[in-house]
């Protein structure tokens, strides 16, 4: 497995109980930004779980996702090496920002050469001095960086962004959107986002995927 | 840890506490259930009959016995839940709340047996509450003679367990209301021209109840068998069917246990009555009012339930402040006749009459507690971490089993209990008493913290795993961290029902373990109302540490995380 | 399956020697040779389940707890108890589980009905307390009270340990003339109403009070020292009843609710909602003035045609571990050191179940009167007792009291 591998998805199929919600085949390429598109309760969020591994128990999912070579749906959540950015930051409250991002860090290297990373990632997004910070006291353009760059130093090998920007305001949205894209293109991440804005697809710049709710009935 | 050996020890966990409740609850249940049916070798009962039931049909004012443990158990609960409701609908979004808050919370470590205590001096004939009006402007010389406590209603009963009832519901209430995002629902209803008392009922309770529903059948349990409080402030001329049993159950005539077995039945079915009542009426009520939250209406007599709530929670934290300011007096009076309203001369010669051994019990109760819950806690946290390995949500026939130790009368069950523990060559002392205080703790601690571990928002597991953190990484890294207060409050409510246990103690630990709620009821027993106030301080001691460590315990550890601190 | 047969195997004998190793010693001793009990006593640990209400009394059995362990090697712990029904329960469910040598309670204290119960159900050890060596100081001979226990014979099954009567009290600063007959407490109560009550029967000082009533109330008392089923209870107990029936309107709360226990009543003088009340222990109100719990103008008196008094004992459960060291300790509680002891009104101020004819001068002396405490009973007071009706009578008399005035 290597950087540039492409997240396949195969004949993905999910139901909510007997109900068929979605069907999709895709391949995302390494760097490339997939927007996925559609109304509430298509099952949008329902498909980054269940890539991710986190499948809710009401519902049921047949298909296979692939990351590289690599078959998915039988590995357990956490060796999966797929990035998950939700629309809150959601921070450990327990953990100050360098715990933060000590828990998303693989494990190795001396406590100081951990820090050293630590240190550098938030001078790269601004946030320098922060280390020992409560999160709570962020703003909240300061906990979406620390998120991303938790995920980020978790070293995925795909990602998954579920609304990530819809809690911003429209300033803070476009530096941040920069931010991620940048990121994750730098990367070479292959990256699946969902989405009810627009304007978050038009910043992609990829292929958008339009969801629809199946036939009644 | 091995990921493995983590999913073996926790899928255990259940299993484990199934067994530590199941197999004495069996065998606590099997000894009320052969007798009752005649069946009890050693007292030469060994064919079966039906004639102890006939017996206890036969005894007088069992009808009223029955109703009076019935209409107390659902009364007080009512009572209470009905104070907690309007206090927080009144309270949730205004200075006082926090203030009562922490006058609150800690007036849980009263023991029952204590308050009741307190209660009945405060409110009796020679009480303090008649003292302040005499003898000017009552008139009286000597005590009045009026029936209360004791009255035959029951009403000081139920006032009683409401006084402990309100802040135990408090208590969960309050573990709850983040879970249920009561202030942002309350937020949004003001916002929508909601006044705060029909916004929380309209906008809050339908989410709160459902979180308060297992605290609320364990206060019907617990009221409508309870032993202790009834004693001291029921009526005696006809008892509550519950304080009856004891009392057949301790007759000097063995053979009344064949009759007390039958009754301790009976009220094992009084409790499951009055369980059953409650929950047909909230079908009832939530049947009623399906369409009230939208009828569009802002007001529900907010002037009226204002005063209402404020006043109750007044009321309640005055009586029980009261009730122990009475203990304190009592633990510091000489010969305090009526109708002197305050000691003279003050002395300390009861805590000193008292202080000659209690250091070895009150070691002792912190010892058993503090080793009860921690079983207690980590059975509870096994079993609710295993929760989340499962896909499906928790079946309720085991969740059940976990409450059956609230349902039984103790007086009954233990009984069987320690047959078993004859049977099975455990001798009796510490370990058996810790045991004992496991099977009556961990229901409570698994009440205390059922909901706040599984409505832990799933995100941050998600999260987690797919930061690479192992599924036991997430559990000591994550859930356990995130779940500190909560944890700690379960703990706390764990020791507090450990150190209140009499005849578990007494009984597993054939006497040779004292505690200082050993001691308290032996003195008490006595009657020196003096002694007695000075053990129930005592008694109060460790409890109320406990609490006072669960609020503070987190302040302290994670005054730099006020995320963390706010969610709880 | 398979221990049975390693046991059955070379491992047998093993098992067999283990055993007897186990159950051994408990037979070492020879009741006949006292010496042989001292012996198998020392180093014994004696649990005494007793009442553990009074902290005088508590305070007296630390002192035996002292001098058992300085005399005898005997470490003795007091097991205290809110109510003997819970040791008694507790002998049941081991017996009832097949624990028939390795008991936890070893010495119990004990009173009538609970006696006869356990006797009836076989839960006592015994015959012993007869082969004590100091049993000889009670002068059974003469005082047949110490081996009758509520009219049933104690066949050695049980100790003698101290004597109690009922004894009634009253506020001086309130009262100037107490009834001093049954009859007299009605019309007492009458222009006192609400100033005197009983605890609730089936409490032991409760349904004494009904004894001590019906005592005061027939002509003829030999029926009540037979079993009543050989007497007309409904003709014998109706002046009871009618007695009740008058005196209950003029009780604390016209008698619709009763106080749970003679402790409790005691408090309710301390309170000062009674004016009148009795107790068994005759020392009680000199003892409770001293703790602030009763009116420093507290007085006692015993009715004028006597009142009840009975012995109260320790027995041995029939399974107990450590039956040699509880002999002991039996024993030591009726030394004359011990005995006066007790007897002493600063301490529990019990009385003595010694003959004083049987015992030395310098023994004697301990005994002689120092107390002059007013609440105290006047010297001579005692003596005039009334033996206790046959038990059948109290659980009769318990059941018909409860069909009438249990559940109003």
């Amino acid at each position: 497995m290597t950087p540039s591998d492409s997240l396949t998805l195969e004949s993905i199929r999910i139901a909510r109980g007997s109900t068929p919600l979605l069907a999709l085949d895709s391949v995302v390429a390494p760097g490339e930004i997939v927007t996925v598109m559609g109304p509430s309760g298509v099952g949008k969020s329902t498909l980054l779980a269940y890539i991710a591994g986190f499948l809710p128990a009401a519902f049921s999912a047949s298909g296979s996702v692939r990351l590289g070579d690599r078959e998915l749906n039988a590995l357990p959540a956490e060796t999966r090496h797929v990035g998950l950015l939700f629309q809150d930051p959601l921070l450990f409250p327990h953990l100050s920002v360098a715990g933060n991002l000590g828990f998303g860090m693989r494990a190795g290297g001396s406590r100081r050469q951990r820090r050293r990373r630590i240190d550098a990632a938030l001078d790269e997004v601004g946030l320098g001095g922060h280390a020992e910070r409560d999160p709570a006291t962020l703003s909240g353009g300061q906990k979406a960086r620390v998120a991303l760059l938790r995920v980020l130093l978790s070293r995925p090998r795909a990602m998954l962004l579920d609304e990530p920007f819809s809690k911003l305001d429209t300033a803070l949205r476009d530096d941040l959107r920069r931010l991620v894209f940048a990121r994750v293109r730098e990367r070479n991440l292959p990256t699946l986002m969902v989405t009810h804005d627009a304007a978050d697809a038009e910043a992609a710049g990829g292929r958008v995927i339009e969801l629809a709710l199946p036939p009644a009935g | 840890m091995r990921p493995a050996l983590h999913v073996a020890l926790v899928r255990t966990a259940p299993w484990l506490a199934i067994a530590l409740l199941g197999l004495p609850v069996a065998a606590g249940l099997a000894g009320v259930i052969a007798p009752a049916f005649g069946w009890l070798p050693a007292l030469g009962g060994h064919a079966p009959t039906l004639e102890h039931w006939r017996s206890l049909g036969e005894q007088p004012g069992l009808l009223a016995m029955i109703a009076l443990s019935y209409t107390s158990g659902l009364a007080s609960a009512a009572l209470a839940l009905a104070i907690v409701a309007l206090f927080l609908g009144v309270f949730l979004h205004s200075r006082w709340f926090g203030l009562v808050q922490r006058l609150l919370s800690p007036l849980l470590a009263v023991p029952h047996a204590a308050a009741a205590i307190g209660l009945a001096f405060l409110l009796s004939p020679s009480g303090l509450a008649s003292r302040l009006v005499s003898p000017w402007p009552s008139g009286w010389q000597y005590p009045p003679d009026y029936l209360f406590p004791g009255d035959p209603y029951g009403l000081a009963l139920v006032l009683g367990l409401t006084l402990k009832e309100v802040p135990f519901l408090l208590l969960m209430s309050l573990a709850a209301l983040p879970q249920c995002q009561a202030s942002e629902r309350l937020r949004v209803a003001r916002a929508l021209g909601y006044r705060p008392l029909a916004g929380f009922l309209k906008a809050v309770m339908p989410g709160l109840y459902p979180l308060l529903r297992l605290p609320i059948y364990a206060v019907i349990a617990f009221a409508s068998s309870v032993v202790d409080v009834a004693l001291i402030l029921g009526p005696n001329t006809p008892p509550p069917l519950a304080v009856a049993v004891m009392r057949w159950l301790s007759d000097p005539d063995l053979t009344t246990r064949f009759m007390a077995s039958a009754a301790a039945l009976l009220q094992f079915a009084v409790t499951l009555a009055a369980l059953a009542s409650w929950w047909l009426l909230e079908r009832l009520v939530a049947t009623t009012l399906r369409d009230w939250p939208s009828d569009g209406r802002r007001r529900f007599a907010e002037r009226l339930g204002t005063a209402l709530g404020g006043g109750l929670i007044a009321l309640t934290l005055l009586l029980i402040l009261a009730s122990l300011g009475g203990l304190v007096l009592w633990s510091l009076a000489a010969y305090w006749p009526f109708p002197q309203a305050w000691p003279h001369p003050l002395t300390a010669g009861n805590w000193l009459r008292g202080a000659s051994g209690f250091i070895d019990p009150l070691v002792q109760a912190a010892l058993i507690a503090g080793a009860a819950t921690l079983i207690a806690l980590v059975l509870v946290v096994g079993a609710l971490e295993a929760e989340t390995f499962r896909r499906r949500p928790p079946g309720t026939g085991v969740q059940w089993l976990l409450y059956l130790p609230l349902l039984v009368p103790p007086v009954a069950f233990l009984f069987g209990l320690v047959s078993l523990q004859t049977q099975a060559g455990l001798t009796p002392g510490p370990m058996a008493v810790i045991g004992g205080h496991a099977i009556f703790v961990l229901p409570y601690v698994f009440l205390s913290l059922a909901e706040s571990y599984r409505r832990l928002d799933p995100r941050w597991t998600q999260l987690a795993r797919s930061l690479g953190a192992s599924p036991a990484g997430v559990f000591w890294r994550v859930r356990l961290p995130l779940l500190t207060t909560p944890l700690l409050t379960a703990a706390a409510v764990g020791v507090a029902v450990s150190i209140g246990q009499y005849l578990p103690t007494l009984l597993l630990g054939a006497g040779r373990v004292s505690t200082i709620t050993t001691e308290a009821v032996a003195l008490a027993s006595g009657g020196d109302r003096r002694l007695t106030a000075v053990y129930a301080l005592l008694q109060l001691l460790l409890p109320a540490l406990g609490f006072a460590l669960a609020l503070g315990l987190p302040r302290l550890l994670f005054r730099r995380r006020a995320g963390l601190l706010s969610r709880s | 399956m398979r221990l049975r047969a390693l046991c059955d195997g070379w491992l047998g004998r093993l098992c067999i020697a283990t055993l007897l190793a186990i159950s051994g010693p408990a037979m070492a001793y020879q009741l006949d040779d006292w010496q042989s009990v001292l012996a198998e006593a020392r180093g014994q640990h004696v649990y005494f389940n007793a009442w553990g209400g009074d902290p005088a009394i508590n305070g007296y059995i630390d002192w035996v707890a002292e001098r058992m362990a300085a005399e005898h090697g005997v470490t003795l712990t007091h097991v205290k108890l809110g109510d003997t029904a819970e040791a008694v329960s507790r002998v049941l469910a081991e017996k009832a589980a097949g624990n028939t040598d390795d008991g936890a309670i070893d010495l119990i204290w004990i009173n009538g009905e609970n006696f006869a119960a356990m006797k009836e159900n076989a839960l006592l050890y015994g015959p012993w307390a007869e082969r004590l060596p100091r049993f000889a100081l009670t002068r059974p001979e003469a005082n047949p009270e110490v081996r009758e226990d509520f009219t049933l014979p104690t066949e050695g099954l049980e100790a003698p340990w101290g004597k109690a009567q009922l004894t009634f009290y009253y506020d001086s600063a309130r009262v100037d003339e107490p009834p001093r007959s049954i009859p007299a407490l009605l019309d007492w109560a009458r222009t006192h109403p609400g100033r005197f009550t009983y605890p609730l029967v089936p409490d032991f000082l409760g349904s004494s009070f009904l004894k001590q009533a019906l005592l005061g109330l027939v002509d003829d008392r030999e029926p009540l020292y037979h079993p009543v089923d050989d007497a007309d209870f409904a003709a014998i107990s109706a002046p009871l009843w009618q007695y009740l029936d008058a005196l209950h309107p003029y009780l604390w709360r016209e008698g619709e609710h009763f106080p749970t226990s003679g402790a409790a009543l005691r408090q309710l003088m301390g309170d000062g909602e009674l004016s009148l009340a009795f107790t068994f222990t005759p020392s009680e109100p000199a003892v409770a003035v001293a703790n602030y719990q009763l009116p420093p103008t507290t007085r006692s008196y015993v009715l004028d045609g006597g009142t009840l008094g009975n012995v109260h004992f320790v027995a041995i459960p029939f399974n107990a571990s450590h039956k040699a060291g509880a002999l002991v300790l039996a024993n030591f509680l009726l030394s004359p050191e011990a005995q006066a002891r007790k007897r002493d009104p600063d301490g529990w101020g019990d009385a003595s179940v010694l003959a004083m004819e049987a015992l030395s001068e310098h023994q004697r002396a301990a005994f002689e009167d120092a107390g002059d405490n007013p609440a105290s009973l006047p010297a001579g007071a005692l003596g005039n007792t009334l033996a206790e009706p046959h038990p059948s009578w109290m659980e009769r008399l318990e059941r018909a009291w409860q069909a009438r005035y249990g559940a109003q």
